[in-house]
């Protein structure tokens, strides 16, 4: 896995437009990944309901759920969004009144929406949810963020072409909260303006059926036929001895050799954590974490890594200093290559993946722990991946606590000596090296 | 007897427009590539104003694409370009971004705005809204069925767009791929043409037989369609239901093919609003565009029997 950013390392020099906290929003495709995004760090979190939402094959919140994902954010003073952002056909319309009452009623702080007629419904039936407009809408410029202000919306999601200068002029034109992304996967098209998956699947990308299109491979051709004013039939062209060449298999020209990498769409996935400053400078108000798919590992991994920054930052702006160990964590989760997207210049060749794709993330989520006893040093954790004695595994927790060790004996809640945990959330016994508490995480190498 | 709807095509030169109209088409859409994408050619505003001028004379609209996502370094001259299209007196703005909108209605309140959100105008209500912020047309997504169309004109309050013909837009992305693809492979494009004159097409490995065009410009990269939409032969759906105006994309065609296309079109509506209850589709319409077809890419009803899910 490659360093986060390219050689040259860039710096927003403009002004600073003010200083003051941002929110850190993270994914959470579920009640359990809800809890670990805000135990590990998130101010808040966004999540699918079970309609409207983008991410159809996601295992999306009943607003049972909901409730209790809100009552646990709760207690850490977190929030709980609700995407809300696809692009409603006719069919869709009927019934989005009832569906948002329900999420005001389950305890969502906001919606995120990208359908106009979905903002304008919520704001006359529930004017206590917060409406947020979507990175749907590709909004790149000052003055369309002005037209959602004044709509009535207190944020906007920027589209990822917005660049970190934008930002700043827009932040100094419109007095309204900027949301952008800083981590994650990233549509390589505006998003929104991509129907691939419709074309190839007859699966609207619009309304959650996207089945990722762009990361497929390509071959890329020039047509070499005469231009035509009538197109003639294959007869006659085999019949005409200058025509002849363009018949099938010379009449187009590939773009590529046999040695060639296909051509693809599919981008780098964002990773601005070496970027923090800047984005706090030109008032990103909230920093958004890309991945209701992603597993628990990384959305604890990535949350806890910008948590620490964000942080650092904000307690003396002026010796900040990234820590190596943020970009080693965030590697341990990346399932890409990583970039900075367009916030310092549009990506180039070296922001696509043309390789084969690189293998998931390099570690896996081995346990959760359950309990630590401070008198013998033992903990008792809560099985996720096979492990083992002797595997060597590393225990991490909110706030960058960190050791690595090797597992020496293990043993089931009985008693018994084990040699292997081998059962998922089968509750195991062993000796830790240093204290741990209820949630901190074990993972080990893959 | 019923309304007779619009034929708009998009032109790229006082030529085509003289063709297109001469064929039968009576409004046009044009635009400079600073302001707007995916069009067959380039208006300074002079070449704007003589257009205008042209399309009275001929009773014919004359639309002006603004069709761009817009960053703030071009909101200044957006604003100047408004100005000017306000006072050649075109006769309607296409737009998508509402930064558009907002510009418009503080500078050139007179000016009627067609909202144009590509793949995004997916239902009448969003429409309306639009329409209750100044829109007077909705062009509808071209990845609608019939049936979705059909039963959303009675309840728009704004006129209504719809393409029946050519190419579509499939995916549009501000970054050059293209460029950025033969860079990597070590052969790099300076000065080369990577437009939509070069021929470029994509073809993915389980679909040998689709070839969707690929091409970038100022706006980045856009990849089209492999099939053209032609709804000739169910052209009287349409009609019956009242929408406004019918779109046939013109890009990345021959102007003899455009001509040979409107004029099919121009006798179907003329043949249908003559007698409604009586017409029937003449196969001959077809067989002239079929004539004309470039052999590689199919003629398709697009999304217009498809069921999509999600």
């Amino acid at each position: 896995m490659q360093t986060t950013t390219k050689t040259h390392v860039h710096k927003y020099s403009g002004r600073r437009n003010r200083l003051s906290k941002p929110e850190l929003l993270a994914p959470a495709g579920n009640l359990e990944k809800l809890k670990f995004a805000i135990h590990y760090g998130a101010d808040a979190v966004y999540i699918g309901g079970q309609k409207y939402g983008l991410r159809s094959n996601a295992d999306n919140f009943s607003f049972e759920e909901m409730r209790e994902g809100v009552e646990f954010a709760k207690q850490y003073g977190a929030k709980v969004f609700v995407a809300t952002n696809i692009y409603a056909h006719n069919e869709d319309l009927e019934g989005i009144e009832e569906y948002l009452r329900n999420l005001y009623n389950a305890g969502i702080s906001a919606i995120i929406v990208a359908d106009p007629i979905i903002v304008e419904t919520a704001q006359k039936a529930v004017p206590g949810l917060e409406v947020h407009l979507s990175t749907q809408q590709s909004t790149v410029n000052w003055q369309a963020v002005q037209f959602w202000k004044e709509e009535g919306l207190p944020r906007v999601v920027l589209g990822r072409e917005t660049s970190m200068e934008e930002i700043e002029e827009i932040k100094r034109h419109v007095d309204v909260e900027i949301e952008a992304f800083i981590h994650g996967a990233m549509c390589s098209s505006y998003s929104g303006r991509c129907v691939l998956s419709n074309h190839f699947t007859d699966r609207d990308s619009n309304r959650g059926g996207c089945c990722q299109s762009c990361r497929w491979k390509y071959d890329l051709f020039e047509d070499a036929r005469p231009e035509a004013e009538t197109w003639i039939s294959e007869e006659e062209a085999l019949s005409d001895p200058v025509l002849q060449k363009f018949q099938l298999g010379v009449n187009q020209l590939p773009q590529f050799t046999e040695d060639d990498n296909a051509f693809t769409m599919g981008s780098k996935d964002l990773c601005m954590i070496e970027h923090v400053p800047d984005l706090i400078d030109v008032g990103v108000d909230s920093f958004k974490i890309e991945g209701r798919m992603k597993s628990i590992h990384y959305v604890a991994t990535v949350v806890n890594v910008y948590r620490q920054a964000i942080d650092s930052y904000m307690a003396d702006p002026d010796n900040y200093v990234l820590k190596p160990e943020w970009i080693e964590e965030i590697n341990k989760a990346a399932n890409r290559p990583l970039n900075t997207g367009f916030f310092y210049d549009t990506p180039d060749h070296e922001d696509h993946i043309y390789e084969p794709e690189e293998k998931a993330a390099p570690y896996d989520f081995a346990g959760l722990v359950m309990e630590y006893d401070s008198k013998t040093g033992m903990a008792t954790v809560q099985q996720r991946n096979h492990f083992k004695p002797g595997q060597e595994v590393e225990f991490f927790g909110p706030g960058g606590t960190f050791f690595k060790q090797t597992v020496e004996t293990i043993w089931d809640e009985e008693g018994n000596e084990l040699d292997a945990a081998r059962h998922p959330l089968q509750r195991v016994k062993f000796k830790v090296n240093q204290p741990v508490a209820y949630f901190d995480m074990m993972r080990k190498k893959k | 007897m019923c309304k007779k709807p619009e034929l708009l095509v998009p032109a790229g030169s006082l030529e085509e427009i003289s063709a297109y109209l001469e064929a039968g088409a009576n409004a046009v859409l044009i635009g400079n590539v600073e302001y707007a994408m995916r069009l067959p050619g380039d208006f300074s505003i002079e070449d704007i104003r003589e257009a205008v001028a042209y399309g009275r004379q001929h009773n014919a609209k004359i639309y002006v694409s603004i069709s761009k996502l817009f960053h703030n370094e071009q909101l200044e001259e957006l604003k100047t370009y408004i100005l000017h299209l306000a006072d050649a007196g075109v006769d309607g703005i296409q737009f998508g971004d509402p930064a558009v909108l907002r510009l418009v209605k503080e500078i050139a309140p007179q000016l009627p705005l067609h909202w144009n959100a590509e793949m995004t105008s997916t239902n009448y209500s969003t429409a309306n809204y639009w329409g209750d912020r100044g829109a007077s047309r909705v062009v509808l997504a071209r990845e609608l069925n019939m049936d979705e169309i059909t039963e959303m004109k009675p309840s728009l309050r704004i006129e209504s767009e719809v393409q029946v013909h050519g190419m579509t837009n499939i995916y549009h992305s501000k970054r050059r791929l293209v460029k950025s693809y033969m860079t990597h492979q070590g052969r790099p494009v300076s000065g080369s043409d990577l437009s939509s004159k070069r021929g470029l097409f994509l073809i993915e490995a389980e679909r040998p037989n689709e070839k969707y065009p690929i091409y970038e410009d100022e706006n980045g990269t856009h990849i089209m369609s492999s099939d053209d939409l032609c709804i000739l032969e169910d052209l009287h759906v349409l009609l019956a239901a009242g929408l406004d105006s019918f779109k046939i994309e013109t890009l990345m065609k021959p102007m003899s093919y455009n001509k040979t296309v409107i004029q099919a079109y121009r006798q179907a509506i003329d043949t249908y609003i003559e007698n409604p209850e009586d017409y029937e589709f003449n196969e001959a319409w077809m067989d002239e565009i079929r004539r004309v077809q470039d052999p590689e890419r199919e003629l398709s009803f697009g999304f217009f029997y498809k069921e999509q899910v999600y």
